[in-house]
This record gives C-alpha cells, structure tokens and sequence, in this order.
C-alpha cells in the first residue's frame, strides 16, 4: 500500500446524510487518500440507516462510538455520558428513535466494528479514537484538556496523535514537534456558533510537518430539519439545525464553551 | 454501631480502589478555614477550625510541578473557603498556565475587585477557570438556617458580580435543600438564578455526607451504610473520585477531598507516593458508591 499523505475524518455523523454526503464530495475534490469515520452514525436526525448505507456503500473504514457500542449490545441507553436530568432527557429520545428506526443487520455490523485503530500519517502514529482512547465516551474538550494530560495519553499509547470526535466540536493542539490532539469535530450536528455548517478535518502530512485542516461543510439544512420535523424529533434538535446553537447537552460543556455559544 | 467501630473493621473486607489514573489533583488550598460555618459541612469547616492550615503559593506551586510531569488534566481548589487565601489569584495564575482550575467556593468573598481578576485570569488562559458556588435553598428562608443569617443575600451579591463580569458559575446544591432532586424543584432553582442575571444557569445537585457538622444536623451513618463485602467492577470504579484524584492539603496528601479527617486517609508527603490502592472502609465511600456522589464538575 502506498503511503497515505491526506486523511480525511468524520466525526459524529448523528444521522445527517445530508451533511455526510456534502462531506464526502468535497473530502474527494480536495484529493484525500482516505476517509475514516470515527463513530456516532446515529443519533439526533433522521433515518438512521441512510447515513450507515452511505458509509458503507463507499466502503469507510470505521470505528464505533459510543452509539455503535450501544446499539450492538442492546444498551438500554446511548452512553453518551450526560450527568445532568435535561441532557439524558433528550439523549433517551434520541437513542429511542435511533434504535427504533436502526435495520438489526446493521447494528450487528456495528459490533462487527474495532472501537480503535493506529494509522501511519508520513512518519506520525495515530491513534483514532471515539472520546479518547481509554474510554469511548470521555469528553475531550479544548479547554479542560491540558498539554500534560495528553502528552500522558501519548505516552501510554505510544502515540504521535490522538485523533477523536464525541465533544462535538472541533479543535487541535499540536507540538513544536508536531505531536499532540486532534478532535475532528461533528459532521452532524453545527459547533454550537450560530452557523449552520457543520465540520469534518483533513490531516496532511507534508515537507514542513502535519497540517490540519477543519472543514466547514454547507449542506441542506432545511432539507433536514423538515425531515426531523415529520420524523417527530424534538423541536430543541431542529433549532440546532437551523440556528447553529446547541439547545440540549449543554451542562457537560466546560466555562468557555459553554459561554461560546447562546444556551 | 458507631462510625469508628465501622472505621476499625479488617481492611481486607472492603474493596480495594487503585488509583487508576491522575486525573485530578485537589487543593485544600484554605485549610479548614471559612468564613461560614454550615450546618451540613462534612469537614466542620468554620471561621476558627486550624485542624489544616492554609497552604502557601509555594507549596502549590511544587505540588503543580509535580502534577504537570504526571500528566494531571485538571485543577480544583477547595477548603474551607479558597479565597480566604491571598494568595488565590496568583495560584490560579499558574495553575490556569497547566491547565483548567475549578474553585468551590460560596461566594461571599467575591468582590467587584476580585471578579474582575477572575475575569482577567479566565480571559488570558487556553483553560476553562471554573467557578462552583454552593447554595442551599431557594431563598434566604431555606438557606440561611444551614449556612447562616444573612448569607443567602451575602452569596447571590456574589454570583451577580461574576456574571457582571461575564463568568458563569456552576451552583452547586445539596440535597438538603428541600425537594431540590426532583424535576420542579430543578425548574425552580433554575428560575432563581435567571432571576440573578446567569442566562445560561449551571445547576449541579449533590447528596450529603453523613459525617462532620451533618452528622448532628440530620442522622450520621446506619451500620448498613457501608462497603464491608462490596465488590467494584471497572466501571463503578471509575466513577469514584479517590479512582482518579488525590487532594493535597497542608499535611499531605489524602485519597480524596472527603476524607480529610481520617488519618488512615493520608497517604504520603508528594503526589507521586500517593498513587496507591485503597480500601474503602469509610462511611462516606458508600454514599460516593450508593449515591453517585463525584465531587468534580
Ligand atoms: S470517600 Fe469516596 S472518594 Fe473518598 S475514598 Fe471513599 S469512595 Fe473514594
Ligand atoms: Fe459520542
């Protein structure tokens, strides 16, 4: 195999096919030698199974999320690792509907998913992960996830970069070395700044280093949000859809995330 | 049977806790001085308690060096009060340069002043600064009778200061405040501190520690209330505080925030010597089990 040069990752995919299908055009016109999905297919929108036959039919290495993990083993719940009654309130419809509406052949296949991977990125060694890697549902946010801290996941992985998703919103610290973390964000749900884009990131590997590239990804969002509507979803879900702004899973945000965005 | 005959039951009976992973590292950065004295504080804290004196910026600071070569995620400040202690802003001063800092305290000492260093201190790290306040009702009626006359008023002065100046604090409440677990009384906490300006209201409930002034208050500990022949899988004990902290205060470093009053809970002088396992032999450690109890945010 030749080596990889330009990666493309998706994050939480939460059932938007719409976003996903955007992601892949434009993921394939900036040349990427790969596409990994890192977990959460479902969730949040509608029709779960659109998102998990696109991903499929283009033949993308996977891992599992938590939603994954979930739905393989029959969990009662997504996992998703709220701590506050609002949160797991709107987490439960989610999932509910996700299972409900989720093909047994596919949730099968996703147990069938690793629920890690380590790739080579020029001379980097990734460790793609859902949360982090000791723990598929850990939040890894930008501001209470210090330099220390993921230098020791580094160590204990033995590791250039850690590449994960689940927070939802996109960030990366890299090294004067070049190592370091990446979250790639959610390509399902907008990061909570009162836009409607959503966002998936390219690593490329060149001359001077790793770079990394978030991608800002327009999509038909009313088309979506008329889907969720006639799906029954929460009307809290569709307004992220059209505002840009979070309304639920806010208590687990951190100070200056939370104070990024409008609730 | 009492709390110390349970204390004294054979440590091989309990479930043995390794310190998984160090996560995050506590300061008992006022000692066991505040300025209340709440009915329900599990470690007595008061204006005279000197059972732990306050700790100075230095020995922070080594403690954060130590921290930093172990890999800590995240900081939090407790007492007694924190800002009690002068020497709070530079603390958090170099603490924010390593990493996020959460500080529990009940608000009252923040004035106008010291939140508009918060502020600065917030503006100029990378780092979330987190910011816990605890109340203990819905108003002075409810609040005052546990944390004291005229607090109610003394701590909402507070919280409006910080939102004046742009930070959110997470209010923290025990179950002592009445009917507060369930969803109304949620609903309702929530519109008090809309009332205060927060527009995006953080709200966490805790339960209680049976030990310390709460021991008097309510009941202490049945002899049910224990570990004795529990066994932990990996999942209840990741949940627990002392799988993945340590809080190090003037004499040392203890397994958790919530058993500084126990000598048996004192581990070593340096962080790096307390990553040990421990046995949970403790009242307290049932209600963190039973209950969900996680002291960080
Ligand atoms: S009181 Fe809680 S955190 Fe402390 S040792 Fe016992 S179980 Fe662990
Ligand atoms: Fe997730």
């Amino acid at each position: 195999m030749r080596d990889l040069t330009r990666i493309a990752f998706f994050g939480g995919i939460y059932s938007n096919h719409y976003a996903l299908q955007a992601a892949l055009q434009i993921a394939r016109a900036k040349g990427v030698d790969a596409i990994w999905a890192l977990g959460d297919f479902g969730a949040f929108g509608p029709h779960p199974d659109r998102s998990i036959e696109i991903l499929r039919g283009a033949e993308i290495p996977a891992i599992q999320g938590n939603y994954e993990e979930s739905l393989s083993s029959g969990a009662e719940d997504c996992h998703c690792g709220y701590t506050d009654p609002r949160d797991n309130h709107y987490a439960q419809l989610s999932y509910d509907y996700t299972k409900a509406n989720t093909k047994a052949e596919y949730r099968q296949w996703m147990g069938t998913l690793p629920t890690s991977a380590r790739i080579e990125l020029g001379n980097k060694r990734l460790r793609l992960c859902h949360g982090s890697p000791r723990r598929i549902n850990e939040f890894l946010w930008k501001s209470n996830t210090s330099t220390p801290f993921v230098e020791r996941m580094l160590r204990d992985e033995d590791a250039d970069l850690i590449v994960c998703t689940h927070t939802g919103i996109h960030w990366d610290r890299l090294g004067p070395d070049g190592r370091g973390i990446v979250n790639v964000g959610a390509l399902g749900r907008p990061a909570n700044d009162g836009h409607t884009h959503v966002w998936f990131t390219i690593l490329e590997s060149g001359p001077a280093g790793l770079r990394v590239e978030h991608v800002p990804v327009e999509y038909d969002h009313r088309r979506l949000a008329l889907e969720m509507a006639d799906e029954g979803l929460p009307a809290e879900f569709i307004e992220t859809i059209e505002t840009g702004w979070w309304t639920t899973c806010l208590e687990i945000l951190p100070a200056k995330e939370r104070a990024a965005g409008r609730y | 049977m009492n709390l110390v005959q349970l204390e004294r039951r054979p440590i091989g009976a309990y479930p043995q806790v390794p310190l998984v992973a160090l996560d995050s590292v506590w300061f008992q950065v006022a000692g066991t001085l505040c300025n209340l004295e709440c009915t329900h504080c599990f470690i007595s804290s008061s204006p005279t308690n000197r059972s732990f004196e306050m700790m100075t910026e230095a020995e922070v600071a080594a403690h954060l060096e130590e921290a930093r070569g172990l890999g800590v995620r995240a900081y939090y400040f407790t007492g007694g009060e924190p800002f009690l202690n002068k020497a709070m802003v530079p603390i958090l001063a170099r603490t924010l340069a390593q990493g996020p800092a959460c500080v529990l305290t009940n608000g009252i000492p923040i004035t106008a002043r010291l939140a508009g260093e918060l502020s600065r201190l917030s503006a100029g790290s990378e780092y979330s600064l987190e910011l816990r306040i605890s109340i203990d009702g819905y108003d002075a009626q409810s609040n005052d009778p546990i944390r004291g006359e005229g607090s109610f008023e003394k701590i909402l002065l507070g919280v409006g200061r910080l939102a004046e100046v742009g930070l959110n604090p997470v209010i923290t409440v025990t179950e002592a405040c009445e009917g507060v677990a369930s969803r109304a009384g949620r609903l309702k906490f929530l519109e008090v501190l809309r009332a205060l300006g927060l527009s995006q209201p953080r709200l966490k409930i805790l339960p209680l520690l049976r030990m310390g002034a709460e021991e008097k208050r309510l009941r202490p500990y049945q002899a049910h209330e224990t570990l004795a022949g529990v066994e932990l899988d990996r999942a209840a004990i990741d949940k627990l505080e002392c799988g993945h902290a340590r809080m190090v205060t003037k004499k040392g470093v203890y397994v958790c925030p919530i058993l500084i009053d126990h000598p048996g809970a004192r581990l070593a002088a340096t962080l790096t010597e307390s990553l040990v396992p421990f046995g949970l032999s403790y009242s307290a450690c049932y209600t963190c089990h039973a209950e969900g109890l996680s002291c960080a945010t």
